[in-house]
């Protein structure tokens, strides 16, 4: 037997840009607090929410290939749990809560997932959005017209809850409390992505075709993908309500989940950090563009005008002015041992 | 061993019918060369045989199991493996990526998300690529490929380990001897050599007559000389019929062939 591994394994180029890149965002979320106002800090913690909604996006889309309006339906499910949890059942406990925004988001994930992904013939692209599109609208026209649940005045959450003994309530307490939980979505999101899993999805994204042919049943990661960035969604949307302490119907609708779209285009679709900062830039923007006296009335436009250049001219976002397309797909293979290399010199 | 018999299928496309009542037959360890002009099914009979298109008629067996509804991804479960005539590879990972990904598509997605078996296919990796000289191209993406390369990467996904030098132990010998998942016992090569300079085409034989000792291989393909010499049965199509087949030796004499293949210049 010879086996001659020609391969060095030392010529796997090694990228730093976008590891460095996500420690400095976190390092300087973190720090935010230090620095900036009651006002700034709460914003920022509803931003951060967002972001949450955000890489659920980016899930489907960025990395799988799924152009799911959905999102936003998901994200006003879980808010509207919590809120009927709390307010018919009096649960006060932040577990329960999150543990029932999480399991309606994978129940309704699977259930509107396998509708759409389990059909005898492969789904188109237009398909997925038209369907998903049509479930964020028909979400907030039910909720509108539910008197139960409160139509079209929505819920108010009365109770303030404990998250790790801490109030939750607008402040820095809140805000850190909502960075520690998108840090761990984001690791979560992050070993899904780089797993042999996440090459399957990149595969996805690139030819289904192919991966049919390779003997891949192709509904399968897909549906594992929607379910899981559907729980994230909704589990953003349940802390979302208890930070604001209300939900309403449009938080169901269209407009949060093509904002989430928006989100991650601005941030650099592809990465999972450019939806975090596609999220804080887009929302920070329009909170100080409107508060501009000479554009007060069209910062809307200004906004969007800004949008649309981003877009054309950046097609990777804000992300891709600093990492290059071949660290953002990144290396999914076996990075040689030494082990391996001693293993394959014993047989040259 | 009989792997694949194809019997009186069958496809219209509207008023066109591309293939009418073809009948075929595919032998273990031997490489069968399908010709014919354009426009005469070649194609069409290797998508239907790999399930991208179902037969209006007709049926297919592979290894015994009538395949002829079955969708694709099973078909490719029993052992059946396609390349197509448009290159088909995953253009933004790297060669090893590719590769990967072909490898570990029998592992369920819960094995995939702890990315178990990564390991384990290091070196089966390393030795396809060696294989078809991709090894300097490891970690380059496969847009960045040339052409010919390209192709190699598509039939070396196809052929999985079959080109493999390693000796096997006689627990695994036993094992291999049994149709296992995602081993390939079927080869369909739609147009292998297309766009490939003459050395890479001679590579390519040889590569090919290697895997045949553990499989079928079916090739379309338009360079005659390749497929004859590499092939040891030629099957001729022509509007939508097998019109002759035979060892290279007959089909070069033959008539019809001649007729055909003139008759269109």
């Amino acid at each position: 037997m010879c086996l001659k591994n020609k391969i060095n394994m030392n010529k796997i180029p090694k990228y730093r840009a976008l590891p460095v890149f996500e420690g400095a965002v976190f390092a300087l979320l973190l720090f935010v607090p230090l620095i900036a106002d009651k006002f700034v800090i709460s914003s920022l913690t509803v931003f951060l929410l967002l972001s949450m909604l955000a890489i659920s996006f980016e899930l489907c889309w960025g990395y799988t290939g799924i152009l799911t309006f959905g999102q936003g339906f998901f994200f006003g499910i879980g808010g509207y749990v919590v809120a009927i949890l709390m307010n018919k059942a009096q649960v006060i406990n932040f577990y329960v809560l999150s543990a029932g925004a999480i399991g309606i988001g994978i129940l309704l994930g699977l259930f509107f997932g396998a509708f759409l992904f389990l059909g005898k013939r492969v789904p188109t692209i237009i398909f997925i959005a038209i369907g998903t599109m049509t479930l964020s609208y028909l979400g907030e026209r039910f909720f509108t017209g539910w008197a139960w649940v409160g139509a079209a005045n929505g819920q108010t959450l009365w109770e303030v809850v404990e998250v790790f003994g801490v109030e939750f309530i607008p402040g820095v307490k809140a805000f850190y409390v909502v960075m520690f939980f998108l840090t761990i979505i984001y690791l979560l999101c992050r070993f899904v992505v780089r797993s042999q899993l996440g090459l399957v999805c990149s595969g996805l994204r690139q030819s289904e075709e192919r991966l049919k042919f390779l003997g891949y049943q192709i509904q399968v990661p897909k549906l594992i993908i929607f379910t899981f960035a559907a729980a994230i969604a909704s589990f953003a949307g349940g802390v979302f309500s208890l930070h604001e302490g209300f939900v309403g119907p449009t938080s169901l609708g269209f407009t949060f989940s093509a904002y989430a779209a928006l989100y991650c285009l601005f941030g650099g679709s592809g990465t999972l950090i450019g939806a975090i900062i596609g999220t804080i830039a887009i929302e920070m923007a329009r909170l100080y563009l409107s508060d501009i006296n000479m554009i007060k009335h069209y910062w809307q436009i200004v906004l969007g005008a800004i949008l649309i250049v981003v877009i054309l001219f950046r097609p990777h976002g804000i992300v891709g002015l600093f990492v290059g397309t071949r660290e953002r797909i990144g290396y999914f293979g076996f990075r040689g041992t030494r082990k391996l290399k001693v293993k394959a010199d014993k047989y040259v | 061993m009989r792997i694949i018999e194809v019997q009186g299928v069958c496809k219209q496309f509207g008023t066109l019918c591309a293939l009418n009542g073809v009948n075929l037959k595919i032998d273990h360890n031997k490489i069968y060369g399908l010709i014919g002009p354009n426009g005469s099914g070649k194609t069409t009979l290797m998508k239907a045989i790999s399930g991208a298109h179902f037969p209006d008629k007709g049926t297919i067996c592979f290894l015994g199991q009538d395949i002829t509804c079955m969708n694709p991804h099973l078909r490719s479960q029993l052992g059946l493996s396609i390349k197509f005539q448009i290159t088909s590879v995953f253009p933004e990972l790297c060669v090893y990526d590719n590769l990967l990904i072909a490898k570990q598509a029998g592992e369920s997605s819960w094995k995939l998300l702890w990315s178990r078996s990564k390991k384990a296919l290091h070196e089966e990796i390393l030795e396809i690529m060696e294989c078809f000289h991709l090894q300097d191209r490891a970690y380059d993406r496969v847009s960045d490929l040339s052409h010919g390369e390209q192709q190699w990467l598509e039939i070396s996904m196809a052929t999985h380990d079959l080109l493999s030098n390693r000796e096997l132990s006689q627990e695994q010998q036993a094992e291999n001897s049994t149709p296992s998942p995602l081993k390939p016992r079927l080869l369909l090569l739609d147009e292998p050599t297309a766009g490939m300079s003459k050395e890479e085409r001679k590579i390519t034989g040889e590569l090919l007559l290697k895997a045949k000792q553990n499989c079928a291989i079916l090739i379309v393909e338009h360079d005659l000389d390749f497929i004859k010499d590499i092939c040891d049965h030629i099957i001729v199509l022509s509007n939508g019929e097998v019109l002759d087949e035979g060892t290279p030796e007959e089909i070069e004499s033959s008539n019809q062939v001649i007729e055909v293949y003139t008759s269109r210049v």
